[in-house]
């Protein structure tokens, strides 16, 4: 049975409560893997050596040696490791982290994962859905390369996301035609549509990637187009 | 090349209602739909591009007939229906949604379908996908200028909007019925539609729009089984009058000659795009 583990970094469970906001899909996921580790739903202590995939949850404090070894940790151990949500993907709201808060006021510096170490896929989003994240993990038990080459990318370049990334990469290419995938997408309801064009409040934008990524004039996989 | 995309069957139909008929653009086959759709359950709520102040096309979430009607029509200009698909489920509460949209919108949600990074609980809440056929569409401010400047009719003023004999046709509240040229709209056509090669909303359950079938009908084109299911519960019900798409005039060909005459002027802007260094999307 394929190993996987949940590890979070410094993240706010979102992404482990997306996970379990599955409901009974959940069952079938957890039925078809071995779950060996995760803080939440297994009690187990440490991170076996040998898992096959390991979602691996928020960003890494840079000023926490702790955090640094998890993540190299996790990499040497995990034949497929996942940046799990938009802090391990492309920083979130970490990216606003500039020190001072409790209770460790010296923590000033995050990362998202996916700048640390190598990953193999990335799931953007704050959190992002749960049909994504089971989508994901059942392509890669399936080795589904295909359908996972969009994450696999993400993971590669993935670290700029923010609302920001559809002015440059879209409207300023004259792609936008105005579907608003993006305003829906969003989670924090910072991007809105005017004339046809999204809107990005940049005080709301936390930098999760939803809207960029929900894009089809940014990525559009051949895939998607088969609809039968 | 492939005209139309995969599909089932086509035929040409009407809303049999003449209610809807009176305030549909062609053959009211989507005001039909979504509210045979309401109606029998089917559906639950429906995303329409409903008019705003000054003949603005706004996205909305409709749940019962009337708001269905009060919105039909084309309108020309961007109307962003995906921004309202995440409320449909979570402010309204919908469990079957019906969605209709240009093709690039139906790219769009089918690839959130595919995709659902930022679209928690939404993909199964999604019944029915409904096309549009569509060339091309123009920004507000656009199709302002084209309807103001060019036909000196203020949008305030606009009832109705239309195209087909190569012409853009106004008709304002008032009687008064101001035409342009087609070819005369083209420079205030958004730039982001010449990359699109898709005329016949590919990727819908069901595509319909005027073209190929005579005036007050709708040609229509059954994709999915979720399409045809829809489609055959339409036609029991007795919602749509059917003819077969073979006895009509100008009838499949027309379609044909205008998909593919976009897919060869967009497959050139594409090619240049690319020669220039320009991003497609991918």
């Amino acid at each position: 049975m394929v190993k996987v583990a949940h590890v979070q970094l410094s993240s706010c469970c979102g992404c482990l409560v997306s996970l379990t906001d599955t409901y009974e899909k959940l069952l079938d996921v957890l039925g078809a893997i071995d779950l060996v580790y995760s803080q939440t739903l297994a009690d187990v202590r440490e991170v076996p050596d040998d898992v096959d995939i390991i979602l691996l949850e928020g960003s890494v404090c840079l000023s926490d040696h702790h955090a640094l070894e998890t993540a190299l940790a996790c990499r040497e151990k995990a034949k497929i490791l996942v940046a799990l949500g938009a802090c391990a993907a492309s920083g979130n709201i970490t990216r606003f982290s500039r020190g001072g808060q409790m209770s460790k006021p010296v923590h000033d510096a995050f990362a998202p994962l996916t700048e640390v170490v190598k990953c193999d896929l990335a799931i953007p989003g704050c959190p992002p859905s749960p049909e994504s994240i089971v989508a994901v993990i059942t392509a890669a038990l399936e080795g589904d390369m295909d359908y996972l080459e969009p994450y696999a990318e993400l993971a590669k370049y993935g670290s700029e996301a923010c609302g920001c990334d559809l002015i440059v990469k879209v409207i300023n290419k004259s792609l936008c035609m105005g579907c608003g995938a993006c305003a829906a997408a969003c989670p924090t309801r910072a991007v809105t549509m005017e004339c046809g064009r999204p809107a990005i409040d940049k005080e709301i934008c936390i930098k999760c990637g939803a809207c960029s990524v929900q894009c089809p004039r940014i990525r559009f996989p051949e895939l998607i187009e088969k609809i039968e | 090349m492939d005209p139309f995309g995969s599909y089932k069957f086509a035929i040409s139909a009407r809303a049999t209602n003449n209610q809807i008929r009176k305030k549909s653009q062609d053959g009211g086959i989507v005001s039909a739909a979504y509210i045979h759709g309401l109606e029998s359950g089917l559906l639950d709520g429906v995303i329409v591009a409903d008019k705003g102040e000054d003949f603005c096309a706004i996205p909305k979430v409709a749940t019962t007939v009337d708001e269905v009607l009060s919105a039909a029509g084309t309108k020309y200009t961007t109307s962003p229906n995906l921004s309202v698909l995440k409320s449909a489920v979570r402010e309204y509460g919908c469990d079957k949604v019906g969605f209709v949209g240009t093709p690039c919108q139906v790219q769009s949600i089918r690839k959130m379908l595919k995709y659902p990074v930022g679209y928690r609980h939404v993909p199964d809440k999604i019944a029915l996908i409904m096309g549009i056929f569509c060339m091309e569409n123009f920004p507000y401010n656009g199709l302002k200028t084209i309807i103001e400047e060019h036909c000196g009719i203020k949008m305030e003023d606009v009832a109705k909007t239309d195209i087909g004999k190569g012409k853009f046709w106004v008709y304002s509240k008032w009687g008064d019925v101001k035409t342009i040229k087609l070819k005369d709209t083209h420079p205030y056509e958004q730039h982001s539609c010449h990359v699109c090669m898709d005329y016949t909303a590919e990727l819908a359950d069901i595509s319909t729009g005027s073209v190929g079938s005579p005036d007050g009908w709708s040609t229509i084109f059954i994709r999915t089984a979720k399409g045809e299911a829809f489609y055959k519960a339409m036609e029991e019900a007795g919602v749509i009058e059917i003819k077969n798409i073979d006895d009509v005039k100008p009838g499949l060909g027309l379609v044909e000659k205008l998909a593919n005459s976009k897919k060869d002027n967009n497959g050139k802007e594409r090619a240049h795009r690319k020669e220039i260094g320009l991003p497609l999307p991918y």
